[in-house]
């Protein structure tokens, strides 16, 4: 079943010459994680965003499970998406437990819940709750403020996972971590991923599918093995050659971290 | 003169706590007004490139006039009394409080408020829940500032009758009693040392979280 599509959509913003989004029109599955790649200004944040409704596009149509985004409440739309940004996102002033109740405050789960549900994705993100809970963003370091930041996304458990490159701040080691526990996570979940990147390997280590975007255009989508088997122009052969990447280490890559 | 001091405490401290009281409650007025008007005010002005700039200017000539001016202008309006030495305390602690909550609210990150409305809060909640708590401590110096100068500013409010520890430097001064001058000069200074320390523990502790 298609989860998300897109028909023709366009965007252009003030003083930026040409489209931030140029035609885009596709389809996600459910269950699929979906990387995007491409350099900045390429238009793959602006990409994401028009699915929450961030930014809303000159044209064209959005669905989301079938519904038009731009029909909906856009409050009420984004509480059933999940959203994460780069490590910043975390609110200073709250606590973890603080932060990642957020969106539970505002659907009014009752405290015992909201408490529960709070240890067991706080476990799921191997962060100890009796240690972390009480702690705040400043206390952490940058990959455990992450960690807390998929969490707060995570916790009402929504169909659909917005995130814009989330763990570009963070240390290799960690982002290393991070990647693999984020892929066992999405490996049989029901959950469609949209995970923005400028980095090719975290790209095809994550994605099922992989979108390569250059211009406010969409290259190439396909899995990352047939990506490098068959490279849809110059564009991407040229992405492929300078970062190294073969049809065997993309694969080594999809196939490694479990 | 220690023993005058002695003396004025023993014979007189009802009459002392009388005007520290009425000091203390003309401050705390004067700052409720000010923050009243001038927070909403400020809240309301940043968004607006024109409203800052206007705000900014007039509140920055604001600050520049003495209140003692300010005074001595609104006495043949409002006569005497305790009504003229609120308004000139009032304009005194707008500036600083309207600037600081002008800048706080331009100040606050980008990012995390479109964050905040990622996830599908209300403008209402990203204004209670984010903008407002993480614009704080910035608007807090300028209340702090206002506060402080309300407190030492209010001495002379008791010149056109509005009571308050002002009260006993100008007997002094009329009398030439040195203790009274001490006591009085003294107690103010003391109010707006203390002032500025209860402040700057509360923020201490509605900041607690950015010690790591």
């Amino acid at each position: 079943m298609s989860v998300l599509e897109f028909k023709h959509v366009y965007k252009t913003f003030p003083g930026m010459n040409g489209y931030a989004l140029d035609d885009i029109s596709l389809s996600i599955e459910q269950g699929e994680f979906v990387t995007i790649l491409g350099s900045s200004g390429c238009g793959k944040t602006t990409l994401i965003k028009t699915i929450n409704r961030l930014v809303e596009p000159d044209s064209g149509e959005i669905t989301l499970f079938g519904e038009p985004v731009g029909e909906q409440d856009p409050v009420l739309l984004r509480r059933k998406i999940g959203y994460v940004i780069q490590q910043i996102g975390l609110f200073p002033h709250m606590t973890v437990a603080g932060n990642i109740a957020t969106i539970p405050k505002i659907l009014k789960w009752d405290k015992e819940k909201t408490a529960a549900e709070t240890d067991r994705i706080l476990t799921l993100m191997n962060l100890p709750p009796e240690e972390f809970r009480n702690r705040y963003p400043s206390q952490l370091s940058g990959g455990q403020q992450q960690r807390v930041g998929l969490a707060r996304a995570m916790i009402c458990d929504p169909k659909v996972m917005l995130l814009d490159e989330p763990f570009g701040a963070i240390d290799a080691i960690n982002r290393d971590l991070l990647q693999n526990e984020l892929k066992a996570l999405s490996q049989g979940s029901e959950k469609t991923y949209l995970f923005v990147t400028h980095d090719i390997r975290e790209a095809f280590k994550l994605g099922t599918k992989t979108i390569i975007m250059e211009r406010g255009k969409i290259l190439q989508y396909d899995t990352p093995l047939r990506i490098t088997e068959d490279p849809a122009d110059d564009f991407v052969r040229e992405l492929l050659r300078t970062s190294g990447m073969t049809a065997e280490e993309a694969g080594k890559l999809s196939q490694g971290a479990k | 003169m220690l023993e005058k001091i002695v003396y004025y405490f023993q014979n007189r401290s009802g009459e002392f706590w009388r005007y520290a009281g009425q000091h203390i409650g003309v401050s705390l007025l004067a700052l409720m007004i000010a923050l009243i008007i001038t927070v909403p005010l400020g809240i309301l002005l940043y968004r607006y490139r024109i409203g800052r700039t206007i705000g900014e200017r007039l509140f920055g000539f604001l600050r520049i006039v003495p209140s003692l001016a300010v005074l001595a202008f609104l006495i043949p309006l409002m006569g005497s009394g305790i009504r003229p030495a609120l308004v000139a305390l009032v304009i005194l602690a707008m500036p600083p409080i309207l600037i600081n909550t002008i800048q706080a609210f331009l100040n606050l990150p980008a990012d995390l408020i479109e964050g905040a409305r990622g996830m599908g809060m209300s403008d209402a909640q990203i204004f209670f829940r984010v903008k407002l708590p993480l614009a704080f401590p910035q608007m807090f110096a300028g209340i702090r500032t206002a506060a402080v100068e309300i407190v030492a500013s209010a001495t002379i409010a008791s010149y056109i009758g509005a009571g308050g520890l002002g009260v006993i430097i100008f007997s002094g001064l009329n009398l030439l009693r040195y203790d009274l001058l001490i006591i009085g000069g003294g107690a103010v200074a003391i109010l707006s040392l203390a002032t500025g320390f209860v402040l700057d523990q509360l923020l201490k502790y509605m900041t607690r979280y950015r010690r790591a």
